[in-house]
């Protein structure tokens, strides 16, 4: 499993009930079913990552998060997870809302920008940085909301919403997660998991 | 003559069950004896849970794959999706398609004679409900020795008795695919069925629906009819994309003759329904489609109303279908959510409109092949080859 999910999987409750947006081929929900009895709904778009959700077993609703989540309703879910789509929303922020409406906790990972290969790209090379998690060309890149680790700690604390847990994902190195030192320059990939209790 | 295909189901032949004990309806009468008429496909496993129902559609019945005679030009209904290898594989499962009562091809209907008069039933024949039908059909299983089916499966009309289905016999139904259907009709529906039903009843040749004791048949109202219903099944694009504005002949005549390809297409669309199918069972059929809302007995709530279903369902919809739009069926799967139910809903993107469902499209069936190859793991059926 990628290393993201993994550490997800590690972080998600027994029998909890949960949204998984953007669950593309529905690993996460299956191994979470399989392992730790976790019930719930896989969002997505893409007709191969559908397809191979149902062949799975696992539900899942074809759905584009950029019309929100208005079908689910308040306080209906224990957990909402967005793995790697934060970044390709129009409103990233709004989900990040609508997510917290729904349930009271949400985990959250995407491309952290400022990952120290993706500074050498453009800092010394002057190019937009391509890389294992961030693939596309500047031109044909469905990533239009690219943020930091430190732009989304922002947006949290401005948000008001408690950043219960943190962490930091290397793609090249599975299970290996980079020193909690200097997150925003040697994670990859960030994984926060938020609260919307205020402390 | 025309080669039968590989992945047909081949040669098939329908079978009568007579039915003695009295079927109690929903409108309060009862129809005391009846016939169903079916056709199965596969082979009926020993533990007898391979077992797969086809619901119809509107003017549908119980040929859905497969043909009646080698020289047959067009196989059922739905042989795009039912065959050894196709979607709903007949290599494992069992396909059981029936006629609904009512109907007008073999089943009992206004059409058959009335054993307490001894004339044709006509307009005297009870109104069915999706209920009465789920309900007959369940009668149709026990007869057959199918205590619970791996898949009850439908699309529109079809795709109603299928949720039925789920909330009626919850514990007789393995899996449930609803497409292109919708939980319950919308007033802008009604009223094209209302438009059908007044096409075949100010017809002159309707005598009150006795219309076959008078020796006459209301074709010109079944005609209009089926026009206004195809106009519905069809999307703005594939109208357009299959006929577009062309004209028949190069000048316009300034009259009412068939001047655009369109008009030609429905003119023999209604031609050919009203010489097959039955006044009564039409204004029967779409009056069962406007009855169906499973949600009313629950203030309306649908997530209440499916709280009896158990098993898991697939919900399929098509973007350019505007008589069940893609809305209606998400509403359903809502409500199967806000229930806690295993559901899948997949929008597919064809141009066909609500036609769409019985058309073969790559996504539709990967989708479809899916499921069921998912529900034959689940129930451990293995593949008979």
């Amino acid at each position: 499993m990628r290393a993201d999910l993994e550490l997800i999987h590690r972080w998600i409750p027994q029998g909890a009930h949960i949204l998984d947006l953007a669950c593309g081929d529905g690993t996460l929900l299956e191994a979470l079913a399989r392992d730790k009895g976790v019930s719930g709904y896989g969002l997505e778009i893409d007709p191969a990552g559908i397809t191979a959700c149902i062949e799975k077993g696992v539900n899942v609703i074809e759905q584009n998060l950029d019309e929100g989540l208005v079908n689910f309703e308040d306080d209906t879910y224990d957990l909402v997870v967005m793995t790697q789509a934060l970044q390709a929303l129009r409103r990233p922020d709004r989900m990040l809302d609508e997510m917290l409406r729904v349930a009271d906790e949400c985990i959250i990972t995407f491309p952290n920008f400022a990952y120290w290969r993706h500074r050498v790209h453009l800092g010394i090379r002057g190019y937009m940085p391509v890389s294992k998690t961030l693939p596309h060309a500047w031109y044909d890149t469905p990533n239009i909301h690219l943020s930091t680790f430190n732009d989304f700690e922002h947006l949290c604390r401005e948000k008001g919403l408690t950043i219960t847990d943190r962490a930091v994902g290397i793609r090249d190195h599975e299970g290996h997660w980079a020193s909690r030192l200097w997150p925003n320059l040697f994670g990859e990939i960030a994984i926060f998991r938020i609260s919307r209790q205020r402390k | 003559m025309p080669e039968i295909p590989a992945d047909s189901v081949g040669l098939v032949t329908p079978q009568t069950a007579h039915f003695e004990d009295p079927l109690e309806l929903a409108c309060g009468k009862t129809l005391p004896a009846y016939d169903l008429v079916y056709e199965t496909y596969g082979t009926l496993n020993a533990e007898r849970t391979n077992a797969v129902l086809i619901c119809h559609a509107l003017s549908g019945h119980h040929h859905a794959a497969g043909f009646h005679a080698a020289d047959e030009r067009k196989p059922g209904w739905w042989d795009a999706h039912i065959g050894p290898g196709k979607s709903i594989d007949t290599d494992r499962f069992f396909v059981v398609s029936l006629n609904n009562l009512g109907g007008c091809h073999g089943s009992t209907g206004p059409v058959s004679i009335n054993p307490q008069t001894g004339r044709q039933w006509g307009p005297d024949f009870p109104m069915m409900t999706v209920g009465d039908w789920v309900h007959s059909q369940a009668r149709l299983a026990d007869r057959l020795g199918i205590e619970r089916f791996a898949a009850v499966i439908g699309g529109s009309l079809g795709g109603m008795q299928v949720l039925q289905w789920s909330l009626a016999y919850p514990e007789r139904i393995a899996n449930a695919a609803v497409i292109a259907a919708t939980p319950k009709l919308s007033a802008q529906n009604i009223a094209f069925n209302e438009v059908a039903r007044q096409a075949i009843r100010s017809d002159p040749d309707f005598h009150d629906g006795w219309y076959n004791e008078h020796g006459k048949v209301p074709r010109r109202g079944l005609k209009l009819a089926r026009m206004v219903g195809h106009i519905t099944y069809l999307s703005e694009d594939a109208m357009g994309s299959k006929f577009g504005r062309d004209l028949r002949s190069e000048d316009l005549n300034f009259g009412y003759g068939v001047e655009f390809q369109v008009e030609s297409y429905l003119r023999h669309q209604g031609d050919t329904f009203s010489g097959s199918f039955d006044a009564n069972t039409y204004l029967l059929m779409t009056k069962a489609l406007d009855y169906f809302d499973p949600a009313a007995v629950h203030g309306g709530v649908l997530a209440k109303a499916v709280k009896p279903a158990q098993c898991p369902f697939l919900v399929v919809s098509f973007t350019s279908d505007w008589r069940f739009p893609p809305s209606r069926s998400r509403e359903l799967a809502n409500a199967l959510t806000r229930a806690g139910k295993s559901v899948s809903y997949v929008n597919i993107d064809s141009p066909h409109g609500h036609d769409a469902f019985l058309l073969p499209e790559p996504r539709y069936q990967a989708v479809f092949t899916a499921f069921m190859s998912r529900a034959a793991r689940d129930l451990g059926l293995e593949e008979r080859s």
